[in-house]
């Protein structure tokens, strides 16, 4: 059988977008838990638990989390596409590194709402 | 006023293959005497073939237009023909532009380059039947296409892309993207969808990490990561 080489898998500018997106939610979280920090009175274990104690803080966090894993997502499944070459080896990776995510995105929920 | 003519010369590691005699490429090193009235690299190159018949190199209009003697110069890809011979620091490092195979010295063969060109119609696409005269375009839908149009298709910017280092068959290039952004921004044009969709891919638009290396090497100062911003400007303006 000859080789063919297939492109035109219609995902590519979503996931480019996504990833603009993730970061942008990234950065303003970044800078709101900075504030948010700073205008803590001490720095102890009461003081976190009351900093995570609110829903919202618990969003924006799980927010912050899910953006980081698809973001990462995103880039580590470009960088998989450029340097791994077997298919097989591939979706390989791929399945591992989704499923690590998706696990991790459990586990951060699990955290912020056990705190 | 007179003219001092000062005896240069001037000193160079070239990179040498011919896979007919050699097992492996190897860099030669070789000085040329230069005349006064050399003054781009491509002068010392033709002095140095004189002295040297087995060398081999591209070469045509020795003016920046064909795009033929595209290399890399001291690391950096541009055309010898455009690069002053006296603002290169010696001994000048020439090799054969990155990532394309070889065929002979600083030959390289650009076969997936071109078909990279090919892949995005590198046509006006109009099925309405032509007018009586040619197709108008008002002067600031012309305008649209300066900045575009300009490209020789040298290689420089794409052999300067690890992007198109890692997926030559798969990642358009930016020299390709230059020309696909150079269609799609041509009012008379109609397969402005169709375009789009042919590069809404993984691989063919989207392996550009906008790191630039295209617009820092282009001879002709153009900028291929503007027209793929563009391009993705305009996937999102549909999208959205």
């Amino acid at each position: 059988m000859v080789k063919r080489l297939v492109v035109g898998a219609h995902y590519g500018f979503g996931d480019w977008l996504l990833q603009r997106l993730t970061a942008v939610v990234m950065a303003l979280y970044t800078v709101m838990f900075a504030i948010r920090l700073s205008m803590l009175t001490s720095y102890d274990v009461f003081a976190w638990y009351d900093l995570f104690s609110s829903g919202m803080m618990r969003f924006a966090t799980f927010l912050f989390f899910m953006s980081l894993f698809y973001h990462a997502w995103v880039g580590v499944r470009d960088i998989f596409m450029d340097y791994v070459k077997p298919i097989s080896v591939r979706l390989t990776l791929h399945a591992v590194v989704a499923f690590l995510l998706l696990g991790y995105a459990g586990w951060a929920a699990q955290i912020l709402w056990r705190l | 006023m007179t003219i001092e003519h000062i005896a240069r010369t001037a000193n160079f590691r070239i990179y040498r293959y011919d896979p007919d005699k050699d097992a492996a490429p190897y860099m030669q090193e070789i000085s040329v005497e230069l005349d006064p009235t050399d003054r781009k690299l491509l002068d010392a190159l033709v002095r140095l073939k004189s002295k040297d018949d087995s060398l081999s190199f591209r070469r045509s209009c020795r003016e920046g237009v064909c795009g033929s003697d595209a290399m890399n110069i001291n690391g950096k890809n541009g055309l010898a023909c455009l690069t002053d011979i006296d603002s290169l620091p010696q001994p000048i490092t020439l090799r054969p532009l990155p990532g394309l195979p070889v065929i002979r010295d600083l030959i390289v063969d650009m076969t997936q380059f071109f078909k990279q060109y090919h892949s995005i119609k590198p046509y006006v696409v109009n099925n309405t039947p032509p007018p009586e005269r040619e197709r108008l375009q008002s002067p600031e839908e012309r305008e649209e296409l300066n900045g575009l149009y300009e490209c020789i298709l040298c290689a420089c910017c794409s052999t300067a892309c690890p992007s198109f280092w890692w997926n030559p068959d798969k990642f358009v290039g930016p020299a390709g993207l230059l020309a696909a952004y150079r269609f799609i921004a041509d009012t008379r044009d109609e397969e402005t969808n169709e375009r789009l969709d042919n590069l809404e891919d993984p691989y063919r638009l989207f392996r550009c990490h906008t790191i630039m290396n295209c617009v820092d090497v282009c001879p002709k100062s153009l900028n291929p990561t503007k027209a793929i911003g563009k391009i993705k400007e305009l996937m999102l303006s549909r999208a959205v």
